[in-house]
């Protein structure tokens, strides 16, 4: 139950991300920094399950999160850097990292199926957040077009993590 | 003398065969965790060749076991078909993508 409500917290910093940027939409310094964000919070997600799980689907699972999210942030990175653009920190990236910092404390105390159950359960939850966020907000608001081309390839690329969650989750059922 | 003119024989036979064991080159795009075409009808010797268009590594991952190769990001991966029959096929990474082959013989 406890966890249910992490998920959900998980969603809610990204579901609200239309309110926080409301007031202002967020700039392509911004949405870099949202986006990078959002893809070393899973990295890091995926390192914890490596650590401590045993369960085949849930390992490869996270192999590949840790290999997709770390290529997209180096196509990020590159970007950035030719476009002379420096990401910039902005509360909606530091209330996913806070976010995220309590969601894994809590992983870190399970072990076993319940580490499995939680982690697969929380990764479909946050890629639905995360390719939200990127559809409703990030890609909308990205003014460079080549910002927006990375965004929209993200976004594929997240969505397929979204189905592969989906899988794992639905086998350790 | 005769089993010279069967071992001609065959020589020649193998010799018209050959356009067909040379076989012919099948293109697969990779893009946004898809394969493209899914379905592919081809022939024993025909060679598969998947062109990976996304920024993430990819596989070709036989069930069978009978191949599985890995395209980096932007990389290209072959298979040459040796036996005829159905295989169905999933990228290992993202086990969400499938196709599948059908080889004739």
């Amino acid at each position: 139950m406890r966890l249910l409500g992490a998920a959900a917290a998980f969603a809610l910093a990204f579901t609200s991300l239309p309110a926080l940027a409301q007031g202002a939409k967020p700039n392509d310094a911004e949405i870099a920094h949202i986006a990078y964000t959002a893809g070393v919070i899973d990295i890091k997600a995926a390192k914890l399950a490596l650590q401590k799980s045993k369960n085949k689907e849930v390992r490869d699972f996270a192999q590949n999160m840790v290999h997709d999210h770390t290529a997209v942030n180096d196509q990020a990175l590159a970007l950035v850097k030719k476009l002379k653009v420096t990401p910039e920190d902005n509360d909606t990236s530091k209330a996913l990292v806070k976010q995220a910092d309590a969601e894994r404390a809590k992983l870190e105390k399970l072990s076993g199926a319940k580490f499995d159950k939680a982690y697969a359960d929380n990764e479909v939850a946050y890629h639905k957040a995360v390719d939200n966020a990127l559809e409703t907000v990030l890609i909308p608001n990205a003014t460079n077009p080549e910002l927006k081309d990375l965004l929209k390839t993200g976004l594929k690329i997240f969505q397929g993590h979204e189905m592969h969650a989906e899988q794992v989750a639905a086998s350790l059922k | 003398m005769q089993v010279g003119i069967g071992a001609l024989a065959l020589f020649v036979a193998a010799a018209f065969v050959s356009p067909a064991i040379a076989g012919e080159t099948i293109h697969v795009t990779i893009q946004n965790l898809k394969f493209a075409p899914v379905n592919i009808s081809a022939h024993v010797g025909d060679t598969i060749e998947w062109t990976n268009k996304d920024i993430v590594e990819h596989s070709a991952t036989a069930l069978n076991k009978e191949f599985d190769v890995v395209m980096p990001a932007n990389g290209v991966g072959r298979v040459t078909l040796a036996r005829p029959g159905k295989i169905d096929y999933f990228c290992r990474f993202h086990p969400f993508m499938k196709g599948e082959i059908v080889v004739a013989p």
